[in-house]
């Protein structure tokens, strides 16, 4: 696995890299933790289907709500709707015992993309990533050598990594020299 | 690397994992009643089982829930794993059909 990547990889300054790791636009980021009534709540009020299924991502334009665990969601937006998620969650889940967090600058998001994406990752992650095992839409907090991160297919062959800010010069690092000729 | 199996998310690799001690272990309702030698037996007295052994494990890096395993202490075959709060499978529903 680790071979074919060091084989195909190209010179750093070509178009066709098997695997591209490259920062992702700013955004607002919360974590909600409660019932599962809090979840359809939350998932109505910011106008996406509920993820009741584990480890599923639901998403629309810069909007997503990311399965974690079976009582606890991470909530992404655009960079400058942060205040009017605050506002919608909090008017939808008045009456409903919940917990959310404002995470906006906790964390970072990495696009790690190409044909090989799913090879890199694995160079520091033990997942099964085959399309079969790890499908478009499924995410997950999931450990890339030492650091926890949270992974999240939105593509074939592209890959939305949420990663702790103090953890990102690590990952990006890490990566760079896993697919490294 | 052993592969677990979350109630939640399903089989996951072991460095995913936290070990959390023998499972089923109800703390006593009122422990100002107990005695020193009782109150220590509920804290540190724990079974030492060789084969199927019921255990609390959390998928720390995943789900972040705590769930219960019975796992053969012999091999490190993990031979059901089970939700909190429900009660231990019993041998003829482990992996392999009895430990
Ligand atoms: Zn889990």
């Amino acid at each position: 696995m680790h071979d074919t990547l060091t084989a195909q990889r190209p010179s750093a300054a070509s178009m066709s890299a098997p695997a591209i790791v490259k920062p992702l636009p700013a955004a607002s980021r919360f974590i909600l933790q409660g019932s599962a009534a809090v979840m359809a709540a939350a998932a109505a009020a910011l106008a996406l289907p509920d993820t009741k299924l584990a480890c599923r991502a639901s998403a629309h334009g810069e909007r997503a709500i990311l399965w974690l665990g079976p009582y606890e969601r991470l909530v992404i937006g655009g960079e400058a709707e942060g205040a009017e998620l605050t506002r919608l969650l909090a008017a939808a889940l008045v009456d409903l015992p919940h917990s959310l967090v404002e995470v906006t600058d906790r964390q970072i998001a990495f696009e790690v993309t190409g044909p090989h994406a799913a090879e890199l990752l694995n160079s520091a992650c033990p997942l099964d990533l085959d399309l079969s095992q790890f499908p478009v839409g499924m995410c997950t907090r999931t450990i890339l050598a030492k650091a926890e991160i949270v992974l999240w297919r939105t593509a074939p062959e592209t890959f939305r990594l949420e990663v702790w800010r103090s953890f990102s010069a690590y990952v990006v690092g890490l990566l760079e020299e896993a697919g490294r000729a | 690397m052993l592969l677990i199996t979350c109630p939640y998310c399903g089989p996951r690799p072991e460095l995913e994992f936290a070990y959390g001690g023998q499972a089923h272990i109800a703390r006593p309702q009122q422990p100002a009643d107990l005695n020193d030698d009782a109150w220590a037996e509920h804290l540190y007295m724990r079974d030492n089982a060789k084969g199927a052994h019921a255990e609390r494990w959390r998928h720390t890096h995943g789900c972040a829930r705590f769930f219960n395993a019975v796992r053969d202490t012999g091999s490190d075959r993990i031979l059901a794993t089970y939700e909190t709060g429900t009660p231990r499978p019993a041998a003829g529903d482990l992996v392999g059909g009895a430990a």
